[in-house]
């Protein structure tokens, strides 16, 4: 392809020359300022903190979470929201624990894991898309049916049969002390990462996000993108239900309880508008570690978990406050 | 003809409690019914407030911890000077409620950070301060005093005083929503921000007004709320600010905003109420409880998008015919 050398009759203007503010007011680079005073601060107040293999065993307690999340950013990237993915959790391990009972071994129980997980949120997606309504008002009531189908099923009962081949893959490591959840969940943020910066249809989500109606008539199939994303979300529940599982080795009506409302906080603090079409993955991954290493630090010192809830929650709107708050600072000054 | 999503409801509420009578007549008896109702009270309440909230585009998903906070606050002020009046307690309780509504409709109105995201941190947070203030103790009906414990045992005509309380409040939210300005107002930015802007409507002072309304309604439920079940601990009401917004999407409210009434709010939260107190009668577990009102409300939800449809979709003839309906008996 030649340089076409015609006037073109548009003109695009380039964006404006990035300077040093735009660097430092960057989303990423607060959270790596904030990343840093975590692990300075945890360092300080505990000697057991900065010890490689503490830290390694602390990810175990947020990689499961931490995949939720990767599926919950695309779809809040896309304008859209699942807070049925905990349900879908315990859904999903219901079904691991009775295959388990009735004889399945670890890899058909990481196939009933997926295809479940999918399976629900194929039913999110095809409510959303397909009947045009509100993610919110869909995910709560999939919530509700995902988790009430478990507590009938479970009762107050737990089902423990367990192959020891799964137990040994939630509780295990790849080489070097590093948990097999945590290696899984560095390379779907790899993999999901590059697929939503560097790909179309990475591109297509943020038009879908920003504006899905310009979108749509730009030629972009926003049902079906929608659909897939929740299919996503479904299977990455469904993944972390057999990560959790293997880990806790036992399935209860509670499991993963209240954990969509603490994906979606990773999700936010990342720096992904809930109003759709802004955020990146980096930011989300920064946010995981922000949250985990506070939450780690702070068990350290033995401080309740209903406690590190409040902090977690004070930090959550400190984050989204703070740059308002300073902007109008700033622009009152002039 | 159109049939009122409303008397819809109230339709499918009485072929529930006709079909639980069937199965179980004591279920169908006065006093039975009658505790379905003092049951549901503080749902029709938290209901009612959380409609407001939702009117505005907005979400409150803070009530439950709200409720939860304010309760042990009433629990322990009450330990501490069990000679306060009742009235002293209850009218801190709604003080109390409103503050926290005031947090977050500072943060809302004020920063303008999304309702969802602002309601979720302090949610966390007014949990954990539970677990702070009472220093991870419980409150048990032995720390209560007798007149604390009291309120929700009062009976007037028969009702409960928790069924008066809720019938004053769900009063003065009929009056509120539809015969003062304020109230029309929420409909009109929920409806359309953009319009209602142009119409001089203060969005931020319509949010003010409902964020805190709806901390005052939760603080009063808090008080309700341990003084009927005489316990207070950080984990109580876990989870209901779910079951209140499922009783509002069951109602007809509507989370895009601008859509919603006080008699289809009230029958959502009764439907539930019926559901909860139906269950044991019946003999079904309550284990069902959950996975029948997800089914409900996505049920629900299916059929307000139907109905919502149909109205856009009416074409000029019909809506002119209506148009000249309405004209010609207001010049009769």
């Amino acid at each position: 392809m030649s340089e076409v050398s015609a006037p073109s009759r548009y003109h695009v203007a380039d964006g404006p020359p990035r300077t040093v503010a735009d660097f430092v007011l960057r989303w990423e680079t607060i959270l790596v300022a904030l990343l840093i005073l975590t692990v300075v601060v945890n360092a300080t107040l505990s000697p057991y903190f900065l010890d490689v293999d503490n830290l390694l065993d602390a990810t175990f307690n947020f990689s499961e979470k931490a995949m939720i999340a990767l599926g919950m950013a695309l779809l809040m990237i896309a304008r859209d929201i699942d807070l049925s993915v905990a349900a879908i959790v315990a859904l999903v391990s219901l079904l691991m624990g009775l295959s388990a009972v009735a004889g399945a071994n670890t890899g058909a129980l990481l196939v009933v894991a997926l295809a479940t997980g999918a399976a629900c949120g194929a039913i999110n997606g095809a409510l959303v898309t397909g009947l045009a309504l509100p993610a919110i008002v869909v995910t709560i009531g999939t919530m509700s049916l995902f988790r009430g189908v478990a507590q009938v099923a479970l009762g107050d009962q737990a089902l423990t049969q367990y192959p020891n081949a799964l137990l040994s893959i939630g509780q295990g490591y790849v080489g070097a002390g590093v948990p097999v959840s945590f290696a899984t969940f560095l390379i779907l943020a790899l993999g999901i990462g590059f697929v939503l910066h560097k790909t179309p249809f990475g591109r297509r989500i943020f038009a879908i996000g920003a504006n899905p109606e310009a979108a749509r008539f730009s030629g972009i199939g926003v049902k079906r993108i929608r659909f897939s994303l929740f299919v996503l979300s479904g299977l990455l529940s469904g993944l972390a239900a057999f990560f959790l599982t293997g880990r806790i080795g036992s399935t209860r009506p509670n499991i993963a309880q209240g954990w969509e409302l603490e994906a979606v906080t990773m999700v936010v603090l990342g720096g992904v508008s809930i109003a759709g079409g802004s955020g990146t993955i980096p930011g989300v991954v920064l946010a995981v570690f922000v949250l985990g290493l506070t939450t780690f630090g702070m068990s350290l010192m033995n401080v309740p978990g209903i406690v590190i809830n409040v902090l977690l929650g004070l930090l959550l709107i400190a984050v989204l406050a703070a740059p308002i708050v300073a902007r109008r600072w700033l622009t009152a000054g002039r | 003809m159109k049939l009122h999503r409303e008397t819809l409801l109230a339709g499918i509420v009485l072929a529930l409690v006709i079909g639980v009578g069937l199965r179980a007549p004591a279920f169908v008896t006065l006093p039975s019914l009658l505790g379905v109702l003092t049951d549901t009270s503080l749902l029709f309440m938290l209901t009612l407030a959380q409609m407001g909230v939702l009117l505005t585009r907005g979400i409150d998903l803070s009530v439950a911890a709200n409720l939860a906070l304010t309760g042990m606050v009433a629990g322990l002020v009450n330990h501490a000077a069990p000679g306060l009046p009742i009235l002293a307690i209850i009218a801190l309780a709604i003080v109390f409620g409103a503050v926290l509504g005031l947090v977050n409709a500072t943060l809302i109105a004020g920063l303008g950070i999304p309702p969802i995201v602002v309601t979720l941190g302090t949610l966390a947070i007014y949990r954990g301060a539970i677990f702070l203030i009472a220093r991870g103790a419980w409150l048990t009906s032995k720390d209560m005093s007798p007149a604390f414990l009291a309120t929700p045992k009062v009976q007037f005509l028969g009702l409960s005083s928790l069924v008066w309380i809720a019938a004053a409040v769900a009063i003065g939210a009929w009056i509120f929503l539809n015969h003062t300005a304020a109230g029309r107002a929420l409909y009109a930015v929920g409806g359309n921000p953009v319009a209602a802007r142009y119409c001089g409507i203060d969005l931020a002072r319509q949010q003010l007004i409902v964020y805190v309304i709806s901390g005052a309604v939760s603080g009063l439920c808090g008080y309700l709320w341990v003084s009927r079940y005489g316990i207070a601990y950080s984990d109580i009401a876990l989870g209901y600010e779910l079951t209140v917004i499922a009783a509002c999407v069951i109602g007809g409210v509507s989370i895009a905003g601008g859509v919603g009434s006080v008699p289809g709010a009230l029958l959502g939260a009764l439907f539930l109420g019926v559901i909860v107190n139906a269950l044991p009668v019946i003999n079904v577990s309550p284990f069902w409880q959950m996975a029948i009102s997800g089914a409900v409300i996505l049920a629900a939800v299916i059929v307000n998008s139907r109905s919502e449809r149909s109205v856009g979709k009416l074409i000029l003839p019909e809506a002119r015919r209506k148009a000249a309906s309405v004209s010609g008996a207001a010049a009769s």
